[in-house]
């Protein structure tokens, strides 16, 4: 039962990860000009780039062809795990991709544990506490810090702990110290998220029945809060989790820019500038795939917290007459 | 009896606090409960007796507040009680038994560790030992297998079961003071009873006393040594059960009395106009060995299913109420949405005034609903919250195109008239109305296409008793004027009595039982509806509060 489950999800995850794909395809076709021109463009000598040549370059990478061809071309060699070669640099794009991965992975996978631990911690301390003034200051905080932009957080951080304290260095990808300031930088807006949500979930277990039977056996409030209620208010903040991880990737673009780090995001950005189709077509697949495995775990984790809940395929069950 | 009461409370009054003023809940109220003693106590919703019952253990809603009075447990103050010492005498000193046990236990933990918790969190036994303790506790509040039942979780049980691992907890550490609030209301009756009874027999083993809130006046008879009747934050009598209950002194008392279904002797229904051969030869509803199976979920075995419905027969005639009773989970719900064509049948066959619908399409389905309406259980959830009291009552009308915009509110008028409301509530919504008024706006809506039959699905049973009374009094009279057929489906054959025709048994899918209402109450001839009746409450006291 639970291997057919996890097939299921596998084929829908290959569905994902074509629908990826195309869409990010026809998007950058749609963009005005193509690779060789931006590459032409950004040639330090301004002498002008003789046209023959560039056709010729077209015509080697195939942009002469028409952009549907193209496509199936390019579809085609990714099925063998062929994601083709940077126009930029002429490396292959999977090489480049494994190479930024690890450290775009550490730096998520850190603000995402970060977020986790202080999100879930200001929601417990928000829901916990019995002034109302406290509660409220608390629960005000998750919305400025997914109102306030990631970089702004970024550029405050380093001015302060970098420039001002020099307690952590402002770029690079120098070891744990250097992993802390964009790791906490990804992890408020994130964090901010996960303490909203766990915040609501909690206050609304916290007013089951079952809360006042738990009470009622002589429990204090902080037994109720950790043995009773978190358990059951995780699950809205472990899916929210889970769709967020999109969010970290996308933001680790941003970050890994204001920080100088290597890493995908350096990559990315650096692909969308020139229009290296094949690579963004390969950070596109990747983070993809990334988001569809943290997804199909979030979802293998439910059961585990709920046992009201069943992986295998269900139609409704019998109605209570 | 022991001169030093085990509860004592003296003039308590809890309020609520709410947006604009603040709500008294509980007003001076005094009340004792001495060792060993079992204490009722009834009253409609809003009374205050859950609230009054919760103070003693001091677990109200975030915004209730004692405003006065005292509560002494065994020589303890408990109204101005720190936490600590409140957590001490809670689970273990006063064990409470919650009301609804379908959400008063954990979902995501064991019963057993559940019922162990107790026993931990009073440091009574080890970890190792409280597992086995929870286990014999458990087999003590009579779970079946029990070893088995403590490694499930709360909703691999049925509601009865649940009921019975909730005064498991309650009695675990041996306390001296039992709160039950209205520990079986959401129960069916037979499981009711057992549950009581074992109640009972665990309180006279044990020596503790019992502190029972329960909206239910013959559930008080039949258990209490004492009664206190609550009304509008207000204990307005008290006294030994026997002699309030055979010479009531309060006004409300009576009257309570008086509306309780199942003390009632049963009021004579009309006989039907039966010597019309035509109307018989031609029932409005005629249904055939009407199936219905649910799919269950995979399992290794293959598909499987079950059948709710399992070969169903019966008919209704015009003007007639037929009353299909049976508890939780025997089909009779699925059986009345069938009939509406809300559900498909997976066999059988239905006529409707002699037109088959077993299989009817989208517009002969819809010309049905003209003529067969429905009336749900929870007048709290079936009405649209953001309608108005006319526009739920012109609905009906307005997507039949019946009439305009001014006949259709002059017929809102009329139809509010004849369910008793003034036609000042035309323009309320829901939220401003009592559980009662609601049921009679839901009971309007129903009318509103002048309808052949009416399906009322529990229409009663989230009502309180008076107000129960009067809606069934209504449907009677309603069927008096418009010659509309119900079919009436209770768990409660107490209700059943009131205004049924025939009655019907249900039982696992299956009619066990078909006769008029006489023949069943006073010759049943299937084991389980003698079962169900010897499992009304007050029935002793029903005896002889009528001779």
């Amino acid at each position: 039962m639970m291997r057919r489950y996890i097939a299921k999800r596998i084929a829908q995850a290959v569905g994902v990860l074509w629908a990826a794909y195309t869409l990010s395809f026809f998007i950058l076709v749609l963009l005005p000009g193509d690779p060789v021109t931006a590459m032409a463009g950004q040639g330090m000598d301004s002498a002008p780039v003789d046209p023959a040549r560039l056709e010729a370059l077209r015509a080697e990478y195939g942009f002469d062809q028409p952009a549907p061809l193209q496509y199936l071309e390019y579809l085609g060699r990714a099925l063998t795990g062929d994601l083709g070669d940077s126009v930029a640099t002429g490396r292959p794009v999977t090489q480049l991709i494994t190479e930024a991965l690890p450290q775009t992975l550490l730096l998520t996978a850190s603000a995402l544990t970060l977020a986790l631990l202080f999100g879930g911690a200001l929601a417990m301390a928000a829901t916990y506490s019995e002034r109302r003034w406290v509660r409220q200051f608390l629960l005000s905080l998750p919305p400025l810090g997914v109102s306030v932009p990631t970089f702004w957080i970024g550029l405050m951080l380093v001015q302060f702990f970098s420039f001002r304290n020099a307690w952590f260095p402002a770029f690079g990808n120098d070891g744990v110290k250097g992993l802390v300031l964009p790791a906490v930088t990804l992890a408020v807006p994130t964090g901010a998220q996960i303490a909203l949500v766990l915040a609501k979930s909690l206050s609304t277990t916290l007013d089951e029945p079952y809360i006042a039977t738990a009470k009622a056996k002589g429990a204090g409030r902080v037994h109720v809060h950790l043995r009773h209620a978190l358990r059951n208010a995780a699950l809205p903040a472990l899916t929210v989790a889970g769709l967020l991880v999109g969010a970290l990737m996308a933001n680790a673009v941003v970050i890994e820019t204001v920080f100088s780090r290597n890493g995908l995001g350096r990559v990315t950005q650096a692909a969308v500038a020139a229009q290296d189709i094949p690579v963004v077509q390969g950070v596109v697949v990747y983070g993809a795939l990334v988001f569809v495995v943290v997804n199909l775990l979030v979802d293998l984790v439910y059961p585990l917290l709920d046992p009201r809940i069943v992986l295998a395929p269900t139609r409704p069950q019998a109605v209570a007459a | 009896m022991v001169s030093e009461p085990l509860l004592q409370i003296s003039d308590l009054a809890v309020s609520y606090r709410t947006r604009s003023a603040p709500v008294v809940a509980v007003d001076g109220v005094d009340l004792v409960v001495h060792s060993g003693e079992t204490v009722a106590l009834v009253g409609e919703s809003g009374s205050g007796k859950s609230t009054t019952a919760h103070a003693v253990v001091r677990l109200l809603a975030g915004n209730a507040q004692i405003e006065r009075g005292t509560i002494r447990f065994a020589s303890q103050a408990l109204e101005g009680a720190s936490e600590r010492e409140l957590r001490n005498v809670r689970g273990a000193q006063i064990g409470l038994v919650p009301q609804d046990p379908a959400v008063s236990l954990n979902p995501v933990k064991r019963v057993g560790e559940q019922v162990a918790e107790v026993l931990r969190l009073h440091s009574l036994s080890t970890r190792k030992q409280a597992a086995l303790r929870a286990v014999e506790v458990l087999d003590r509040a009579g779970l079946p297998d029990a070893a088995t039942r403590a490694r499930q979780y709360p909703h691999e049980l049925s509601g009865g079961m649940r009921q019975r691992v909730l005064i498991a907890m309650a009695i675990a550490a041996d306390p001296k003071l039992i709160i039950a609030d209205e520990p079986t209301s959401a129960l069916d009756v037979t499981v009711q009873k057992v549950i009581l009874d074992h109640l009972q027999h665990l309180v006279a083993e044990s020596g503790a006393a019992v502190l029972l809130v329960t909206h239910d006046l013959a559930v008080a008879a039949d258990r209490a040594d004492r009664i206190v009747v609550m009304s509008e934050g207000k204990v307005v009598e008290t006294g030994p059960t026997a002699a309030l209950m055979s010479d009531p002194q309060h006004e409300y008392t009576r009257r309570l009395l008086a509306s309780a279904p199942s003390l009632q002797s049963p009021r004579p229904v009309r006989t039907l106009p039966r010597e019309d051969s035509a109307a018989v030869e031609h029932p409005l509803l005629d249904v055939q060995d009407l199936v219905k199976e649910f799919p269950l979920p995979r399992t290794a075995a293959g598909p499987s299913s079950v059948r709710a419905v399992d070969g169903v027969n019966f008919v209704i005639h015009r003007a007639e109420t037929l009353a299909l009773v049976g508890e939780s989970g025997s089909g009779k719900s699925t059986t009345g949405r069938l009939v509406l064509r809300l559900a498909d049948p997976t066999a059988g066959r239905i006529q409707f005034d002699g037109t088959d619908i077993t299989r009817s399409g989208h517009a002969a389905t819809r010309q049905l609903r003209r003529r067969a309406q429905l009336i749900y259980q929870n007048p709290y959830a079936s009405l649209d919250p953001r309608f108005t009291v006319a526009e739920t009552i012109e609905e009906p009308l307005r997507v039949f195109r019946i009439g305009d915009k001014a006949s259709r509110r002059t017929n809102a008028r009329e139809l509010l008239d004849k369910v008793a409301l003034p036609s000042a509530m035309l323009e309320r919504r829901p939220a401003e109305l009592s559980g009662g008024q609601r049921q009679r706006v839901a009971i309007a809506r129903a009318l509103a296409l002048s309808p052949d039959l009416v399906v009322c699905d529990e229409p009663v049973s989230a009502l309180d008793v008076s107000v129960q009374a009067q809606v069934l009094d209504l449907l009677v009279q309603l069927q008096a004027d418009t010659g509309v057929a119900y079919l009436f489906i209770s768990h409660d054959l107490a209700v059943v009595r009131q205004l049924a025709h025939r009655v019907a048994v249900m039982r696992n899918g299956r009619i066990v039982e078909t006769g008029t209402t006489e023949q069943i109450f006073n010759e049943p001839q299937h084991e389980y509806t003698r079962e169900l009746l010897a499992a009304i409450p007050g029935q002793a006291v029903a005896e002889g509060v009528q001779s």
